[in-house]
C-alpha cells in the first residue's frame, strides 16, 4: 500500500507520465493519419496540395495537443466535465442563431477563419458529463429511475438541438453514444428493452416529420437506382468505385472514379471509397482492421482503469470513434443513408481532426492517470 | 466501498467487452459486405466504371468528291471549324453563349436559331453554334474553355462546289437531314451532317457519305475530355466519277446564252452523258446560307424556270423530230416499205378535218428518204394512219421516249407517247385525228430532251443504251461503259439505216431542212429538226397568210428542237437541243446543234490522240 502510494507520487513526475502514455496506441494513430495522407495525396490528383500536407500538419499539431492533454490530471479534467458539457450546449445554441448554412442545415461556426462543428465538441462534452454523473453512482443507485432522469435529459438536450440544425446523422450518433454509456455504466438490461421496443413506431412518426432532403436520402438509400442522376448518384458512384477496385485495387493514383470526379466529396466523406478503389479489398480491409485495433486500444484503456470516471470516459471515446468509422464506411457502401460523417484521421477537415485528437488526449490522460485516487464524490 | 467499486468495475468490464465485441462484429460485417461488392460483384462494377470513364464519339467521314470524266473536281469538301454546344455539360447556357459571343460575335439571327435548336434538341446532342470559324477564333475558344462550359470546337467539313451555278441541276446540293432522312445510319446523329438533296448528291448519297470512325475518350464526371484512348478512323465517302465533261458543259452553256434552253450530249455507244445543260440555272449554295425572299421570288417568277432541270423534267412535244419513230414503227409493222411513195398535196383531209403540211404547196409524191429530208407532214400523217397509234407508241417507247429511263439523278419526268388505252382510261375515245397529229409528234405526245438524246443515240447505234452519269465509284469502272453492256434494240438494221440516211440528207443534202447543222471539216452530222407548236394555229390565221409565229407573244411561240448524232459514218455522239419558244428548229436549234457537236468532236479524246493537227483540222 505504501509502495503503491510512493509509486503514485512518482507518477506526478512529468517523465513518468510520458512513459505511461500508450505509445503503441499513438503509433496506431500515426498509421491511420499516414493512410489519410496517402489517400488525400491521391484525392488531390497525385499532389500533396491542397489536402495532404495540411492534413499531416494538423495531425502533428493534434498530436502535440494530445500529449499535452494526456499530462493533465484526469481529476482536473473531471472537475470541468459539466463545464465542457455546458460549453457544448452553448455552442449548439449559438450555431442555431448565427451558424453557417451548408446543405440546408446550420452546422458550422466560423471562429476567426476556422470553421468548427459544435456537434463534434458536444459529443465530447456529453461523454465527460455522463461519466462524471455515473462516476458518483453506486450499482444500487443506478437502479433508481429517478437517478437516471438528469443524465437522460443531459443526452436529450443536445440531441434535440442537433436535430434542429437539422443533422439527423449526428443526432442519432449522439443518442446512441449516450445509450452505450448508460449501458456501460450499468443501467439494467430491461430498461433498454423497454426504450427500444417503441423505436419502430417512433421511426415511422419521425420519417413523416423529416426534412425533404433527409427523406430523399432515406428513399434513395432504400432504392438508389430510382434517381441515378439525383440524390442516388453519390451512392451509386461510390459503389461503382468500390466494386471496380476489386481484390487488389486499381493501384495508387489509378482510380478512375475518383480522379475523373465521378466520386463526390472524395477528400472528405468518400475518402474510404477512394482507398477501396485504388487499393481494393485488401487495402480497405487493412484500414478496417486498423480501425478495429484503435477501437480496442481505446476500450482497453477503460478496462485497465481503476476509477469509474476514467472507464466511462475511455469507453465513450472508443464508442465515439467507432461510430464515426462505422457510419462513414457503412454510408459510402450504401449500407446506411448518407450522413455527412467523416472518417476520423483520414478525411480532410480540420475541426473533426482536432476534436478527435483532443478526445484521444483525454483518453491518454485516463491511461496515464488510470490508478489515481478520486475524491469520493458519491457519499452514500 | 471497495466491494461496490469492484461490483461496478465487473459490470463495466463485462459490458465494455460486449460492446467492443459487437463493434468488432459490425466492422467485420462491413468487411464482409466489401467482399461481396469488390470481389463477387466486382466485374459488374468494373464495367460500370468503364462506362463512366469512356465515351465514344463518332468521327465524321469526309464526303466523297464528285469528279468529271477527266478527274476534274466538281464537288469537294472544305475544312470547317465549328463551335458546338452540349447543353447538359453546362449549368448556365446563357452565360456560356454570352462568354462565347465576346470572342465570336453572334448575330441576332444566329441567337434566334440557337434558341430554336435549344428548345427542340436533346440535352446531350451538340447544337451547332457557329460554322466556318477562323483558326484564330478557334484557338481563342480553346484557350478560354474554362469560361465556356458546354462549348466545344470540332473540325468538320463543308461541301464546296467548283461550278455551283453551272452544275446545279446535275449535282444537286446537300442539306441537313430531316426526319424522312433518318434511315438508321448512325451518322445521322452527327451535328452538321448533310445529306444529298437532289441530283448526283442525292442519288449517290450512301456511297458519298462513307462510314463514321469512332474515337474513345476518357472523360470526367462533367464530360470534359481527359485524353484520347484510341481511335478508329472512319472510311471517307467514295469519290464518284461522272461521265461528264465539265469543259464541254461550260462551252454549251455559253452557246445557249440566256435563252430558256436545254441540251443533252450522250456518248451514243454506251449512253454516257457528256453534258446536260439546262439554261438558265441557279446557285444552290444560296440554299445553305438562306435564300432571300427577293431571290426566291426572282427564281419562281422567271418564266424561264431556272429551278427546273429542263433536260430531265422539261416536257415538250417532239414535233418533227418524232418522225423517225413513226417511220420505224411503220417499217417494223410493214405498213410502209422503203420505197413506197406517198403523195403530199399540201394537206390531208380526214372527215371534215383538214391537216396541213408545213409546205402549203405540197411535196408531191415522195418516199421515206425524201419525206424525212423535207420533213413532209402529210407523208407521216399517212404513215401514222397506216401504222396505228399503239404500234407508234410501242416503237417510241422502245426508242426511249415517253418511258422511264435509268438515269442516275432523281427527278426525271416520263413524258407521254399515248396509246388508245391511255386515252380511254381518261374517259374519251381515241380519235383518228389524234393518230394523224401523232405522226408529226404533236397532240398528246410530250418528251424530255434527255429522252430525245437517248432516242437519237438508239437510232444511231441500234442498241438500247440508257443515259447515265456514273462512270466510276471509288475509282472502279462501273458497268455500262462498254457498248456490249447494252442490249440490241431489236429493230432490223436496214430499217435503222433507212432512217439514218434520211437524217443524213436533212443536214447534208441540198434541199434538206437543216443545212445550218452541217459540220465544217471531215465529219458528217445526221439530224432532224423539230418545231413544236404550243398553240393550235387557226384556219383563219393560216388562210389570211399573215400568220408568222415570230409575231406571237414569247410564251406562244413554238419550241425549236433538234436531234442529231455524229459522225454519221461511225456514230459516236448523240445530242438533243431544245430552245423553248425558239420558233423554228431548222433556224434556231440546228446551228446550236452544229456548234455543240463541233465542240464535242474537238474535245473527243480520240481526236486528241490523233495529234494537234487533227484537232486544229476539226476546229476549222
Amino acid at each position: 500500500m505504501i509502495e503503491q502510494r510512493l509509486w503514485l507520487k512518482s507518477s506526478h513526475d512529468l517523465t513518468g507520465k510520458i512513459f505511461r502514455v500508450n505509445w503503441l496506441f499513438v503509433l496506431l494513430l500515426c498509421a491511420l493519419a499516414t493512410v489519410g495522407y496517402v489517400a488525400l495525396y491521391s484525392a488531390a490528383g497525385g499532389s500533396p496540395e491542397p489536402y495532404a500536407t495540411r492534413h499531416i500538419v494538423r495531425f502533428a499539431f493534434g498530436l502535440l495537443i494530445m500529449v499535452c492533454i494526456a499530462l493533465v490530471d484526469i481529476r482536473i479534467i473531471a472537475r470541468f466535465s459539466w463545464v465542457a458539457y455546458a460549453g457544448g450546449v452553448a455552442l449548439l445554441i449559438l450555431v442555431l442563431k448565427i451558424g453557417h448554412v451548408g446543405k440546408g442545415a446550420q452546422r458550422w461556426l466560423d471562429l476567426g477563419g476556422q470553421q468548427i462543428q459544435p456537434s463534434e465538441l458536444m459529443k465530447l462534452g456529453l461523454i465527460l458529463a455522463l461519466a462524471a454523473w455515473f462516476h458518483r453512482a453506486s450499482w444500487e443507485r443506478i437502479g433508481n429511475p429517478l437517478f437516471l432522469l438528469p443524465p437522460l435529459i443531459a443526452v436529450l438536450i443536445p440531441v434535440g438541438l442537433i436535430l434542429k440544425e437539422p443533422n439527423l446523422g449526428t443526432a442519432m450518433i449522439t443518442l446512441m453514444l449516450g445509450g452505450v454509456i448508460f449501458f456501460a455504466a450499468g443501467v439494467r438490461w430491461w430498461k433498454f428493452i423497454l426504450v427500444l421496443l417503441p423505436v419502430p413506431f417512433v421511426a415511422r412518426y419521425a420519417y413523416q416529420h423529416l426534412h425533404d432532403y433527409q427523406r430523399a436520402r432515406i428513399d434513395t438509400f432504400l432504392n438508389p437506382e430510382s434517381d441515378p442522376l439525383g440524390a442516388g448518384y453519390n451512392i451509386i458512384q461510390s459503389k461503382i468505385a468500390l466494386g471496380s477496385g476489386g481484390t487488389w485495387g486499381k493501384g495508387f493514383l489509378q482510380g478512375t472514379q475518383g480522379h475523373l470526379d465521378f466520386l463526390p466529396e472524395k477528400q472528405t466523406d468518400f475518402i474510404f471509397t477512394m482507398i477501396g478503389e485504388e487499393f481494393g479489398l485488401v487495402g480497405a480491409v487493412a484500414v478496417i482492421t486498423l480501425l478495429i485495433l484503435i477501437t480496442w486500444g481505446a476500450l482497453l484503456v477503460g478496462l485497465r482503469c481503476k476509477h469509474q470516471y476514467g472507464r466511462l470516459v475511455a469507453f465513450g471515446i472508443a464508442c465515439n470513434f467507432f461510430f464515426y468509422c462505422f457510419v462513414n464506411i457503412a454510408m459510402v457502401m450504401g449500407v446506411i443513408p448518407v450522413g455527412g460523417v467523416p472518417l476520423p484521421l483520414i478525411s480532410h477537415g480540420g475541426s473533426a481532426m482536432i476534436t478527435m485528437m483532443v478526445s484521444f488526449g483525454i483518453l491518454m490522460s485516463v491511461q496515464v492517470h488510470r490508478d489515481v485516487e478520486f475524491a469520493n464524490t458519491d457519499n452514500d | 466501498m471497495i466491494r461496490r467499486d469492484v461490483n461496478r468495475g465487473t459490470v463495466f468490464t463485462r459490458r465494455a467487452l460486449l460492446v467492443g465485441g459487437a463493434q468488432t462484429l459490425l466492422l467485420g460485417g462491413l468487411a464482409a459486405r466489401l467482399w461481396q461488392v469488390q470481389v463477387d460483384e466486382g466485374g459488374r462494377y468494373a464495367t460500370m466504371a468503364e462506362d463512366n470513364r469512356v465515351t465514344a464519339r463518332m468521327i465524321a467521314p469526309q464526303r466523297g468528291r464528285i469528279l468529271d470524266r477527266f478527274g476534274s473536281q466538281l464537288a469537294g469538301s472544305l475544312i470547317n471549324w465549328r463551335a458546338l454546344l452540349v447543353t447538359e455539360q453546362t449549368v448556365n447556357v446563357r452565360q456560356s453563349l454570352d462568354n462565347l459571343s465576346a470572342i465570336v460575335p453572334l448575330t441576332d439571327a444566329e441567337r434566334a436559331r440557337i434558341d430554336r435548336d435549344l428548345r427542340h434538341g436533346k440535352s446531350f446532342i451538340p447544337i451547332l453554334i457557329k460554322e466556318f470559324l477562323s483558326r484564330d477564333a478557334m484557338t481563342k475558344i480553346e484557350v478560354n474553355a474554362p469560361d465556356l462550359p458546354g462549348i466545344l470546337v470540332d473540325v468538320g467539313t463543308s461541301r464546296t462546289y467548283n461550278y455551283p451555278y453551272e452544275l446545279a441541276h446535275i449535282l444537286g446540293y446537300v442539306a441537313p437531314p430531316n426526319e424522312n432522312d433518318m434511315d438508321g445510319d448512325p451518322l445521322m446523329a452527327l451535328p452538321g451532317l448533310k445529306v444529298g438533296r437532289a441530283g448526283v448528291e442525292k442519288y449517290h448519297d450512301l456511297a458519298l457519305r462513307g462510314r463514321p470512325g469512332v474515337v474513345h475518350l476518357e472523360v470526367n464526371a462533367v464530360g470534359r475530355v481527359i485524353r484520347e484512348l484510341d481511335r478508329t478512323d472512319g472510311i471517307n465517302g467514295d469519290d464518284i466519277g461522272l461521265s461528264f465533261d465539265v469543259g464541254l458543259q461550260l462551252a454549251i452553256q455559253k452557246m445557249l446564252g440566256d435563252d430558256a434552253a436545254s441540251a443533252v450530249v450522250l456518248d451514243c455507244r454506251n449512253g454516257e452523258i457528256m453534258a446536260m445543260v439546262s439554261n438558265p440555272s441557279f446557285d444552290p449554295t444560296l440554299f445553305a446560307t438562306g435564300v432571300s425572299q427577293a431571290q426566291w421570288k426572282e427564281w419562281t417568277k422567271d418564266r424561264r424556270t431556272p429551278l427546273i432541270n429542263k433536260a430531265t423534267s422539261g416536257l415538250y412535244a417532239p414535233g418533227s423530230t418524232f418522225k423517225m419513230a413513226v417511220a420505224l414503227a411503220g417499217l417494223d409493222a410493214k405498213a410502209i416499205s422503203f420505197h413506197d411513195r406517198l403523195n403530199c398535196p399540201g394537206h390531208l383531209d380526214l372527215g371534215t378535218s383538214r391537216f396541213h403540211c408545213w409546205n402549203k404547196a405540197g411535196h408531191g409524191a415522195l418516199d421515206l428518204h425524201q419525206a424525212l429530208k423535207y420533213s413532209c407532214d402529210v407523208y407521216f400523217y399517212q404513215v401514222a394512219l397506216r401504222t396505228g397509234i399503239d404500234r407508234i407508241s410501242a416503237m417510241a417507247h422502245r426508242l426511249g421516249m415517253g418511258t422511264e429511263l435509268d438515269i442516275d439523278i432523281p427527278g426525271q419526268r416520263l413524258g407521254l407517247v399515248p396509246t388508245k388505252e391511255w386515252r380511254q382510261s381518261k374517259g374519251h375515245p381515241w380519235e383518228l385525228g389524234d393518230t394523224v397529229v401523232s405522226g408529226i409528234g404533236q397532240g398528246y405526245i410530250v418528251v424530255s430532251p434527255l429522252q430525245l438524246a437517248t432516242y437519237a443515240a438508239r437510232i444511231a447505234t441500234g442498241r438500247a443504251v440508257q443515259p447515265h452519269f456514273t462512270r466510276r465509284i471509288a475509282g472502279a469502272m462501273q458497268p455500262g461503259s462498254q457498248p456490249e453492256d447494252w442490249p440490241d434494240l431489236a429493230v432490223p438494221e436496214p430499217m435503222l439505216q433507212a432512217v439514218r440516211s434520211g437524217m443524213f440528207a436533212v443536214v447534208n443534202d441540198a434541199g434538206g431542212t437543216a443545212p445550218r447543222a452541217r459540220l465544217a471539216g471531215p465529219f458528217h452530222l445526221a439530224g432532224k429538226t423539230g418545231s413544236s407548236q404550243v398553240r393550235r394555229v387557226s384556219r383563219k390565221q393560216r388562210e389570211s397568210g399573215t400568220f408568222d409565229s415570230k409575231n406571237l407573244p414569247w410564251e406562244f411561240r413554238p419550241h425549236a428542237l433538234f436531234v442529231a448524232y455524229a459522225p454519221y459514218e461511225q456514230p459516236r455522239y448523240a445530242l438533243s437541243v431544245v430552245v423553248e419558244h425558239g420558233n423554228a428548229g431548222g433556224i434556231v436549234a440546228a446551228p446550236l446543234a452544229r456548234d455543240i457537236m463541233t465542240e464535242v468532236l474537238r474535245r473527243d479524246p480520240a481526236s486528241r490522240q490523233d495529234g494537234p493537227a487533227q484537232v486544229a483540222d476539226v476546229k476549222s
